[in-house]
C-alpha cells in the first residue's frame, strides 16, 4: 500500500500499517502476556492517525491537490456509476469510426429515475490503462458522448457527465479524426441539449479534454480534484523551461476546486472523506449522489427555454476585463479580490 | 464613427518571438523570415532566398520565390481583405485584466501592446467585402501568440451575437496558439462561451466563414474556429490540436510530413478549401454572394 501512496501520505500510511499489525490476534496475545493494555494503545494511535491526516490535509498545496486528483486508488467514473446508480448499461461506439474506451456511457437509473450517464474513464492496471488510453479521449470518444447526450436530449432524460482526464489525446489518430472539431462540436451542441446537464469533476479536469464534455447547467467538483487550462508540468515548461517547477505552476494556475469555485466556474465543491476519496469510495459516492439529486431537483423545475437561456448565460458571463473609464470590471465573475 | 486603428507599424515587422501564451507552448514554424538589418530585404526561411520588402508588400507577404505565406498582423489582414475604408472597429475599449495575478502577465500584456500597437490579440468590427456587409474578427499572432483570454473571448462572442442580431455574415480569421494560459480556467471557459455563441448563430441561420491562418492550434482550433459553415485555410499554415513539437515528441517521428498543416486538415476532412492569400478576398466574396439571399430574408 505504501508503495502506491503519495509522498505526503507517508506518515499516514506508516501509522496505518502499524495499526494493522497491532490489530492482529497474535499481537493481542503477545501484549497480554507482557501486561500491555493494547486497546488503549490502539485507541491512542487511532487518535494520532486522525490528527495526522487532518494536519496533512489542512495544508495541501495546489501541487499536492494535483497529485491527489491523479491518485491511482481514486474512484473513477465507473466506480461512481456503480455506487451512485441502481443500474447502468454501457453502450458503445460513435457510429462513425470506432468505440473509444477512454469514454464510457449509457442509460442508468438514479433511485428509479432514468438518466443518461457519460464519463471519462481511466484504467486501474496497466492493461486497462492502455486500453483506455489513460483516460485521454480521441475524437471518437467525444463523438460517442455527443451521441448519448443527444439521445438524452431527444428523450428528455437528464445527462450526468463525469470528468476525469489529463487531456484529450493529441496523437496522429486524434488529428486525423478531428479531435479539435469533436471538442468544439460537443461544446456547441451541449449548450443546446434540451435536458438538464450536471457535470461532476471527479479527478483531473484537463483543459480541452475536460471542457469538451463539461458544458452544462451545474458543475460540481470533488474537493481534491483539479480543473486547469494546461497541466502544471506543461505550464512550467513554457514559463520556466523546467517541468520540475510544476508545483509553482500549479499555484499560479489556480486549479484547485476551491479556486474554481471562487472564480465562479464551478457551482459547488463536494467534500471528500478525510484523507481523500480514495480512502472511502462509498462515502465519496454518497456525497456525489446527494449533490446530483439536489441539482436535478432544482433543474427539473425549469422549462426547457429557461434552462437553455440560463445555460447560455452561465458561460456567457465567464471572463474578466475592464471596459473603458466608468465601466469598471466586465460582466460576471470578475474575480478581483 | 470610423476609427482608425492605433499606431500603424513600420513594415516589415521583425518576426514574432514565441509567446508563452499558447496552450502547449508551441513555436509554430519558428521565425518565418529573419529581418535583414536595413529593412530593405528579408531572407525567406522557407526557401532561404533574399526577398525585397517592396516585393513582399505587393504579394501581401507571400514569398514570390516559394509561395510561403508569412504571417499578417491584424491591420494588414484587414487591409488585404475588406473594402477600403469600410472597417469600423468595435469593442476597442475592452482591456485585459489579470484575474489570477499570474506571474509576469501584466508585463507580457504591456510588451505585446508596445510591439503590436494593439490592445489585445483580436480586432473586431464591421466592414464590407465587395460591397457586402459583414461582421469581421481578426486575431493577431504577434500579441501573445494570438492567445484567447477574456477579452478575445468576449469580443468574438459579441461579434457572433451582433452577426445574429443584425443578420450579417460573420467572417473570422484566426492566428492563435490557443487559450491564454495566464488567465487559467477563465481562458478555458472562453472555448465554451465562443462555441455556444456559434451554436446560436447557426440556429439563427446566419452564415459564418472561418479562415485558419498560420498558426491555428489548441483551444482556438478546438472551439469556434472549427464550427463554421465554411472553413478556409491558407496554404502551409500550422493547423492542429496540440503544437507540432508536442505531437512529434509523443509519436517519435512516425508522422506524415504535412502533419498539422492546412493540407493535412484538408486531407482529413477538417477544412473545406485551401485558398492562397491573393485569392482569399475573392473566395470570401463568392461565398458571401452564395449566402446573401438567405441573410436578407430576415427569418
Ligand atoms: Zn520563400
Amino acid at each position: 500500500m505504501a508503495a502506491n501512496g503519495l509522498e505526503f501520505e507517508k506518515p499516514i500510511l506508516e501509522l496505518e500499517a502499524l495499526l494493522d499489525e497491532l490489530r492482529k490476534p497474535e499481537k493481542r496475545e503477545e501484549a497480554r502476556a507482557q501486561g500491555i493494555d493494547l486497546d488503549a494503545e490502539v485507541a491512542r494511535l487511532e487518535a494520532e492517525l486522525r490528527r495526522v491526516i487532518e494536519q496533512v490535509f489542512a495544508n495541501l498545496t495546489p501541487w499536492e491537490q494535483t497529485l491527489l486528483s491523479r491518485h491511482k486508488h481514486r474512484p473513477y467514473s465507473l466506480d461512481y456509476i456503480r455506487l451512485v446508480f441502481d443500474d447502468f448499461m454501457e453502450l458503445a461506439g460513435d457510429r462513425r469510426a470506432a468505440n473509444d474506451e477512454a469514454v464510457i456511457g449509457g442509460p442508468a437509473f438514479l433511485d428509479g429515475e432514468p438518466v443518461m450517464v457519460i464519463g471519462q474513464q481511466k484504467g486501474r492496471d496497466l492493461r486497462e490503462r492502455q486500453r483506455r488510453n489513460f483516460g485521454s479521449a480521441h475524437a471518437e470518444g467525444f463523438r460517442k458522448s455527443l451521441r448519448l447526450a443527444q439521445m438524452a436530449s431527444r428523450f428528455r432524460r437528464p445527462l450526468i457527465s463525469f470528468i476525469d482526464t489529463a487531456a484529450a489525446s493529441a496523437d496522429l489518430r486524434a488529428e486525423e479524426y478531428g479531435v479539435s472539431e469533436a471538442i468544439a462540436r460537443n461544446m456547441a451542441e451541449f449548450s443546446a441539449l434540451e435536458t438538464p446537464v450536471v457535470v461532476v469533476i471527479i479527478g483531473e479536469g484537463g483543459s480541452g479534454g475536460a471542457i469538451g464534455q463539461a458544458v452544462g447547467d451545474r458543475a460540481l467538483m470533488l474537493e481534491h480534484s483539479v480543473y486547469s487550462v494546461i497541466p502544471p508540468e506543461g505550464a512550467a515548461a513554457i514559463l520556466w523551461r523546467d517541468a520540475a517547477k510544476a508545483p509553482d505552476a500549479a499555484s499560479a494556475l489556480k486549479l484547485t476546486a476551491e479556486d474554481a469555485r471562487r472564480l465562479g466556474i464551478v457551482d459547488g465543491v463536494l467534500p471528500e472523506p478525510l484523507g481523500g476519496a480514495h480512502r472511502d469510495h462509498h462515502a465519496a459516492a454518497a456525497t456525489v449522489k446527494r449533490a446530483i439529486h439536489k441539482a436535478l431537483k432544482e433543474l427539473s423545475r425549469l422549462p426547457v427555454d429557461e434552462l437553455l437561456s440560463r445555460r447560455y448565460a452561465r458561460f456567457r458571463r465567464f471572463g474578466a476585463w475592464t471596459e473603458g473609464p466608468g465601466h469598471g470590471a466586465g460582466t460576471g465573475e470578475s474575480p478581483t479580490r | 464613427m470610423v476609427r482608425a486603428m492605433r499606431s500603424p507599424r513600420s513594415s516589415p515587422r521583425p518576426a514574432d518571438p514565441m509567446s508563452a501564451g499558447g496552450w502547449f507552448g508551441r513555436r509554430g514554424r519558428a521565425r518565418a523570415m529573419d529581418s535583414v538589418p536595413d529593412g530593405l530585404a528579408l531572407k525567406c526561411e522557407a526557401c532561404d532566398e533574399i526577398i525585397f520588402a517592396k516585393a513582399l508588400e505587393r504579394t501581401l507577404q507571400v514569398c514570390p520565390k516559394c509561395g510561403y505565406h508569412r504571417r499578417l498582423g491584424a491591420q494588414d489582414r484587414l487591409e488585404a481583405t475588406v473594402d477600403e475604408d469600410s472597417f469600423v472597429e468595435m469593442d476597442r475599449e475592452l482591456q485585459p485584466s489579470d484575474p489570477l495575478q499570474f506571474p509576469d502577465y501584466a508585463d507580457k500584456i504591456r510588451l505585446a501592446r508596445e510591439k503590436t500597437g494593439l490592445d489585445e490579440a483580436l480586432v473586431t468590427g464591421r466592414a464590407s467585402i465587395e460591397g457586402m456587409q459583414v461582421m469581421i474578427a481578426v486575431s493577431d499572432f504577434g500579441f501573445m501568440g494570438g492567445s484567447m483570454g477574456s477579452v478575445y473571448g468576449e469580443k468574438i462572442t459579441r461579434t457572433f451575437e451582433r452577426a445574429a442580431d443584425e443578420r450579417l455574415p460573420a467572417v473570422v480569421f484566426s492566428a492563435s496558439g490557443g487559450a491564454r494560459m495566464q488567465e487559467g480556467l477563465i481562458a478555458l471557459m472562453q472555448m465554451a462561451k465562443t462555441s455556444a455563441a456559434v451554436q446560436r448563430l447557426a440556429r439563427a441561420r446566419v452564415p459564418y466563414i472561418s479562415v485558419l491562418t498560420n498558426p491555428t492550434t489548441g483551444g482556438v482550433f478546438a472551439s469556434y474556429a472549427s464550427l463554421a459553415d465554411v472553413t478556409l485555410a491558407e496554404p502551409g499554415a500550422v493547423v492542429g490540436f496540440a503544437g507540432r513539437r508536442v505531437g512529434r515528441q509523443d509519436l517519435g517521428g512516425h508522422l506524415p510530413a504535412n502533419f498539422q498543416t492546412s493540407e493535412f486538415q484538408l486531407e482529413h476532412g477538417m477544412v473545406d478549401r485551401i485558398v492562397p492569400r491573393r485569392d482569399m478576398r475573392g473566395a470570401l466574396a463568392y461565398l458571401l454572394r452564395f449566402f446573401s439571399d438567405k441573410t436578407d430574408d430576415g427569418s
